[in-house]
C-alpha cells in the first residue's frame, strides 16, 4: 500500500452549505501535500473529517488504511494534529501540555518523558519549558503545537495552517521542522496553506481547493505547465479597446482583466509582446507597462481559481485571525 | 521499524480507561493550582453558616433571654425547656448552628457541581476540545472526566467547609462513627454525580459561559430556598412542600443529618431517591453530551 491517504467523494455540508464538495484524491506515503485554498475554501472542514473531528456527510476517506467513518478510533492513533487554533492548555506550561499528550495517547510516563525533551528540544523550546503557555509568543505556540503532535510518533500529520500569521523567519523555520520529519521519519505530510510560495517551495504535490472542489493536483511544476505559455501582463490607456483588439490575434490563449491589469495568456511570449505593441500603437493605444512572465504558482492559482491571491491581504487577514485567537484564548 | 512495532506494545496503555485520570488531573490541578478560585466558592457557604447560623442562634433565642409573659409567674428554667422542646419538634435538634451546616454541606456539593460545564465551554472554545476529539481517548472518558473532576472538586470544598464548620462549633451526635460520615459522603457523591452529568450537557451545548452562568445563577439560589436547607420541610408553607419534596437538595440534607446529627429521618426512602436521581441525571446528561460531541 502506498497511499497514506485516499479520499473517496468526501463531502460535507452545513444545512445546506455545501463546504467541501465531492472531492477525490491521493496522498503518497512519505510525501507532502499541500493542500492550497484561499479562506472558506473547506481546508479546515477536509482536515476535520480527516482526523475524524467531524463526521462526512457523504464519502470517506481511508487514512493510514483505516476507514474514517468505519475505524474512527485506528485512525487516531496513527495520526497526529496541529489544528488551525491554538489548542495547548493555556494554564500549563508547555511540558505539562507535551505530558498530557502523552497521557492521551497511553504512552507510558518514561518513554513519554523522553520523547518530550527530545521534541521540545527540536523546536528549541527547552528553555520556555516551565513556563505557562499563556506566556509563549505566536511563534512559540506554533511550534509547541508541532510537538505536542508528535509525541505519539504519527505516520501521518496534519497541519492545519502551521505558518499562518507568523513573520518570514518563523514560517521558514516552521518548514525546516516539517522538512526534517519527512526526511528523517518518512512522515507523510498533510498540510494546509494559503500562502502560494510555500506550497511552492515545500510540497511535493498540492491539491488547489475553492469552494468546496479540488481545481487541480500536481506537483508545482505539473502545474505551472499545465497552465502553459507565458503570460504578458499590460496596462493601458484604454483597456476595453485593447481586448476588443487583441480578442482575434493569433497566438493568444486567452485574454482577461485581473485587478486592473491585462493578463494576457500566450504560447511564446517574446515571439508575441512586439505584434501585441505594434497592433495597440496602431490603433491608438498607448502602453503604460509591459510585462512577460513564465508562469508562476500566481499564474496557476489565476488560471484554476480565477482570482489573484493578494498576500498583503492574506496577510492582515491572517494577523486579525491570530489576534482573534490569541484575545480569545486570554480571555 | 520491527523493534519499534515490538515495543509499542509494552509502553502504550490501551485499556478502554486511557486518558480518564490524564484528563481528570488536567482539570484538578489546574482548579488546585488556583487558590483564588477555591477559596471564593466556598466563601457564599461559609458566610452563610458563620452570619446566618451564629445570628439566627435559636437557642439563644429562648435561653439567652430574660423572656417573662405579664401575670404568669413562669419559672426561666420552664420557658428554656419549652424553647428547646419547639426547637426539637421543628428541627430535630436544639443546634441550629450544626443543622444549617450541614445542609450547606449540600449547598456547596450544589453549587461546585454546576460548575462542572464551565471548562468544557472553554475547552470548545479556545479548541481544545478539538484537538482531544483527534486523540485516541475515547470520547466517552472525555465527557467522564469532567463529570469525575467536578465530583472531586465538590467532595473537597464540601470537606473544606465541614472543618470550617467544625471550627466553628458543630458538633455530631454522641455516637458518631466512620459508617455515618461515609453514608453523609455518599450522599453528596450521588448529588454531585447527577447534578455535574446535568450540567455538563447544559454547558457542551451553551455556546458561551454568560449563558451558563445565567443558567447557574437562575436555578443556585431556588434550589437552595425550597430545599430543607434553613428549615425543615414540615415548617413550610403548603404551597412549598411539594417542590421541597422533589428537591434533591432536601435528600441530601435528611441524609447528611440523620448521619451526622442524628436526625430522625427515614433512610431508606432518602436514599432510594437520591440513587434514582443521580443514575437518571448521570445517564441522560453523559449520553447527551456524549452523543454531541461525537457527531
Ligand atoms: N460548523 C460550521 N457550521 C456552518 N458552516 C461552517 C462550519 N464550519 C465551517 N463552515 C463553513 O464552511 C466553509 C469552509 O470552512 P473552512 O473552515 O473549512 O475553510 P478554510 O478553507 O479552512 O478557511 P480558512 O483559510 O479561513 O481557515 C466556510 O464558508 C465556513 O463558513
Ligand atoms: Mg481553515
Amino acid at each position: 500500500m502506498s497511499e497514506a491517504i485516499k479520499a473517496i467523494n468526501l463531502t460535507k455540508a452545513f444545512g445546506k452549505f455545501v463546504a467541501v464538495d465531492h472531492i477525490n484524491f491521493e496522498v503518497k506515503e512519505g510525501e507532502i501535500f499541500g493542500f492550497l485554498g484561499p479562506n472558506g475554501a473547506g481546508k479546515s472542514t477536509t482536515i476535520k473529517m480527516l482526523t475524524t473531528v467531524l463526521k462526512p456527510t457523504e464519502g470517506t476517506a481511508i487514512v493510514n488504511g483505516y476507514d474514517i467513518i468505519k475505524e474512527p478510533a485506528k485512525v487516531r492513533n496513527s495520526i497526529g494534529v496541529v489544528p488551525q487554533e491554538f489548542t495547548a492548555d493555556e494554564d500549563l506550561t508547555g511540558w505539562e501540555n507535551m505530558m498530557l499528550m502523552a497521557g492521551l495517547y497511553g504512552i507510558k510516563k518514561d518513554v513519554a518523558k523522553e520523547r518530550a525533551k527530545e521534541l521540545l528540544d527540536m523546536v528549541e523550546l527547552t528553555q520556555a519549558m516551565n513556563r505557562k503557555v499563556q506566556t509563549y509568543s505566536g511563534g512559540m505556540r506554533r511550534r509547541l503545537e508541532i510537538a505536542m503532535s508528535l509525541i505519539s510518533r504519527p505516520k501521518i500529520l496534519f497541519l492545519d495552517e502551521p505558518t499562518i500569521g507568523l513573520d518570514a523567519q518563523t514560517r521558514s523555520a516552521i518548514w525546516n521542522y516539517i522538512m526534517k520529519l519527512k526526511k528523517e521519519y518518512g512522515m507523510t505530510i498533510f498540510v494546509t496553506t494559503h500562502y502560494l510560495e510555500e506550497a511552492d517551495l515545500y510540497a511535493d504535490r498540492i491539491a488547489i481547493i475553492d469552494h468546496g472542489k479540488i481545481l487541480a493536483i500536481g506537483s508545482p511544476k505539473e502545474l505551472k505547465e499545465s497552465v502553459g505559455g507565458d503570460v504578458i501582463t499590460l496596462n493601458t490607456s484604454n483597456d476595453d479597446e485593447t481586448m476588443k483588439l487583441l480578442q482575434n490575434l493569433d497566438g493568444i490563449i486567452d485574454i482577461r482583466k485581473v485587478d486592473n491589469m491585462l493578463r494576457i495568456k500566450v504560447k511564446d511570449g517574446e515571439e508575441m509582446a512586439p505584434k501585441i505593441l505594434e497592433k495597440l500603437i496602431k490603433s491608438g493605444v498607448k502602453v503604460l507597462k509591459m510585462s512577460i512572465t513564465e508562469p508562476t504558482m500566481d499564474e496557476v492559482y489565476m488560471e484554476y481559481t480565477g482570482r489573484k491571491m493578494r498576500d498583503e491581504e492574506a496577510d492582515s487577514k491572517e494577523v486579525f485571525a491570530l489576534r482573534r485567537t490569541l484575545r480569545r484564548t486570554r480571555g | 521499524m520491527v523493534t519499534e512495532i515490538k515495543k509499542k506494545e509494552e509502553y502504550i496503555d490501551r485499556s478502554p480507561l486511557h486518558g480518564l485520570w490524564t484528563l481528570t488531573n488536567r482539570e484538578l490541578k489546574k482548579w488546585y493550582k488556583s487558590a483564588v478560585i477555591l477559596l471564593l466558592s466556598i466563601i457564599q457557604p461559609i458566610f452563610w453558616i458563620a452570619l446566618f447560623g451564629k445570628a439566627m442562634n435559636l437557642q439563644a433565642l429562648f435561653s439567652g433571654t430574660t423572656l417573662s409573659i405579664p401575670g404568669l409567674n413562669i419559672p426561666k428554667n420552664i420557658i428554656d425547656k419549652i424553647g428547646q422542646e419547639i426547637l426539637k419538634q421543628t428541627f430535630g435538634t436544639t443546634d441550629y448552628f450544626s443543622y444549617l451546616a450541614a445542609g450547606m454541606l449540600s449547598f456547596i456539593t450544589l453549587f461546585t457541581s454546576m460548575q462542572s460545564g464551565m471548562s468544557m465551554v472553554w475547552d470548545r472554545r479556545l479548541g481544545v476540545l478539538d484537538r482531544l476529539l483527534t486523540t485516541p481517548v475515547s470520547r466517552s472518558n472525555i465527557i467522564i472526566s469532567k463529570v469525575l473532576s467536578s465530583v472531586i472538586r465538590s467532595l473537597v470544598q464540601a470537606t473544606i467547609v465541614l472543618i470550617v464548620a467544625v471550627l466553628l462549633g458543630m458538633s455530631f451526635y454522641p455516637g458518631i462513627n466512620i459508617f455515618d460520615f461515609l453514608g453523609a459522603y455518599a450522599a453528596l457523591f450521588l448529588m454531585s454525580f447527577g447534578l455535574s452529568s446535568l450540567f455538563l450537557m447544559v454547558a457542551i451545548r451553551a455556546s458561551s459561559w454568560q449563558s451558563q452562568m445565567a443558567v447557574m445563577n437562575l436555578l443556585n439560589l431556588p434550589l437552595l430556598f425550597t430545599s430543607n436547607a434553613f428549615y425543615p420541610v414540615n415548617s413550610m408553607p403548603s404551597w412549598l412542600k411539594p417542590i421541597a419534596e422533589i428537591n434533591p437538595l432536601t435528600y441530601s440534607n435528611a441524609i447528611i443529618r440523620g448521619m451526622l446529627l442524628g436526625i430522625q429521618t427515614n433512610l431508606t426512602i432518602d436514599f432510594i431517591y437520591l440513587t434514582v436521581f443521580a443514575t437518571f441525571l448521570s445517564i441522560v446528561g453523559i449520553i447527551l453530551s456524549w452523543k454531541y460531541i461525537s457527531s
